[in-house]
């Protein structure tokens, strides 16, 4: 297990999987966001409450979900580079912040969209959405710090404690401000989601919530190929596959 | 078809809600696309650049 | 090591004495920005003392952070950061000392200022005991936290500009059960939920702050 752990650790044997895998996860990404939003916008009944604005819970709550999720991968590959110097973690760090930073803001906007008619107002201090925010600020903040770091190796290692320290941050905030937000709001706002949603709803969500997992980690494998690129121009097995041309 | 783009009277939430969303990630995809010819450009400059 | 927290501390209050603006200006930034509110929604008096716990923590959050910047960077600047670094101490213990001087410098005394502002708002008079008692315990978990972000920006030249980004969204669940606890005691509701809430922050603070800022103030002198 280890051993194992350790050979996919070496950026050049990362870069052969991510190399097979991408083609892969693409086509299994785009089957699955395909099927989800066919399902979503023809298949899935009108909601009796909401009519049809409800459908933008297929992009806003996958949305939602991903920046939540990239932010575990940011800090669990964080605690990786710090304890085991694992540069190939701190590059998927790194990689990960803009997309992690990019779905939070989908998920602000889209539940601004989708708040407007349901609360009658552009930006309600909705508990979900005020976290959202504030995840959005502690992305914004990685993101800031590790690029005003010049030397790379100490912005790698700031960055990866800022990841740790927000990790623990997170939860405590998500309470805090779902307690404020009970103590108040008024119980007549109806909050978004947290409904008792029918199984015909439920599986397009599901694909959706499956799509955009699998689009994150095409784009971020991506990201890391070109980054392991810029970083190992030097090294053997980049020179080899540049003269064989197959990069 | 025009009923289902209305989407029931909220088309002008619903529509720029998966609009944005598509372009948001097809920005970021694309981007990390870029990226990946510019590199592969710089490695074979620099490597055309050693052999000489 | 409990003598060399007790050398720092002393060492480092002696030398906050002497420069007079280092706490000083954060206290009067403090008063100055409580003040503007009635200038900024007018003196209507309820209006005032139903704001009052909100803009009097929000107030003292945006002095903390002021006073934030320097906590390092005297000594980071003068390279006696250096010499902490290499003492035999554990440096978390070290960094806690300086926390702690950073707290008596400038929170303790907004602590002290914080029953004029209330005045000054018309914060109901019953409300004083949990403003400063949520005060005591919301700054020092403020200090805490703050200083991970101080140990972060200290090596950069623009940190002063980075440090609140970083720090800011994670003072929020103190500004919650802060403002909450003053605003329930104002009301007559009781307060002891927030406040062991707060105390329970705090604790937290006081366990990984001072390791997440000794493992961040090494980083930076290293760079």
């Amino acid at each position: 297990m280890f051993r194992w752990f350790h050979k996919l650790a070496s950026t050049k044997n990362f870069y052969r999987l991510a190399e097979i895998m991408t083609p892969l996860l693409a086509v299994a990404c785009a089957l699955l966001i395909g099927v989800g939003l066919y399902q979503g916008l023809f298949v899935a009944p009108t909601d009796y409450e909401q009519g049809e604005s409800y459908r933008i819970i297929y992009v806003h709550v996958p949305s939602a979900w991903m920046s939540m999720f990239i932010y575990m991968v940011m800090a669990f590959c964080s605690l990786l580079f710090l304890v085991w110097k694992m540069k190939l973690a701190d590059i998927v760090a790194e990689v990960s912040a803009p997309l992690g930073a990019s779905f939070t803001f989908l998920a602000l906007v889209t539940g601004s969209l989708w708040g407007k008619p349901m609360w009658g107002t552009w930006w309600e201090w909705d508990a979900r959405l005020t976290s959202e925010l504030i995840l959005l600020f502690i992305y914004i903040g990685y993101m800031a710090l590790r690029s005003s770091i010049e030397n790379k190796s100490s912005a790698a290692r700031a960055a990866a404690i800022l990841a740790l320290v927000g990790v623990v941050n997170i939860p405590i905030i998500h309470y805090s401000v779902e307690w404020w937000n009970t103590l108040h709001q008024p119980a007549s706002i109806t909050k978004l989601g947290k409904p008792s949603i029918h199984i015909s709803m439920l599986i397009p969500l599901l694909l959706m919530a499956l799509g955009f997992t699998l689009f994150y980690f095409v784009t971020m494998l991506l990201k890391t190929r070109n980054v392991i690129l810029e970083r190992e121009v030097n090294s053997a097995w980049v020179r080899e596959r540049i003269k064989e041309d197959r990069l | 078809m025009t009923e289902f783009l209305a989407m029931g009277g909220y088309a002008i939430y619903v529509w720029p809600s998966f609009a944005l969303t598509a372009i948001v990630m097809l920005a970021n995809l694309f981007a990390a696309l870029t990226r990946r010819k510019k590199v592969i450009a710089m490695l074979k400059r620099q490597h055309a650049e050693t052999k000489t | 090591m409990g003598a060399a927290f007790l050398t720092l501390l002393k060492r480092d209050l002696t030398l906050a004495m002497r420069r007079r603006s280092d706490w000083l200006n954060p206290l009067v930034f403090f008063v100055i920005v409580v003040s503007l509110f009635p200038l900024g929604i007018g003196p209507d008096g309820s209006l005032l003392s139903e704001i009052a716990p909100g803009v009097i923590w929000v107030a003292a959050l945006l002095a903390t952070l002021l006073a934030l910047d320097g906590l390092f960077r005297d000594d980071f600047d003068d390279g006696s950061i250096e010499q902490l670094l290499l003492s035999p101490q554990p440096l978390p213990v070290l960094v806690l000392a300086k926390i702690l001087t950073h707290w008596l410098i400038s929170g303790l005394p907004l602590v002290l200022l914080s029953p004029l502002l209330a005045l000054l708002l018309q914060l109901k008079l019953q409300a004083l005991p949990t403003l400063l008692g949520s005060l005591v315990l919301g700054t020092l978990s403020l200090s805490l936290i703050g200083a991970i972000g101080a140990a972060l920006t200290v090596g950069l030249r623009r940190g002063g500009v980075l440090l609140p980004l970083l720090v800011l969204p994670l003072f929020i669940p103190v500004l919650i059960f802060g403002s909450s606890s003053v605003a329930a005691a104002a009301t007559g509701f009781p307060v002891s939920a927030q406040l062991s809430l707060l105390g329970g922050l705090f604790f937290l603070a006081l366990a990984l702050a001072p390791w997440a800022a000794a493992a961040a103030l090494r980083i930076s002198a290293e760079s």
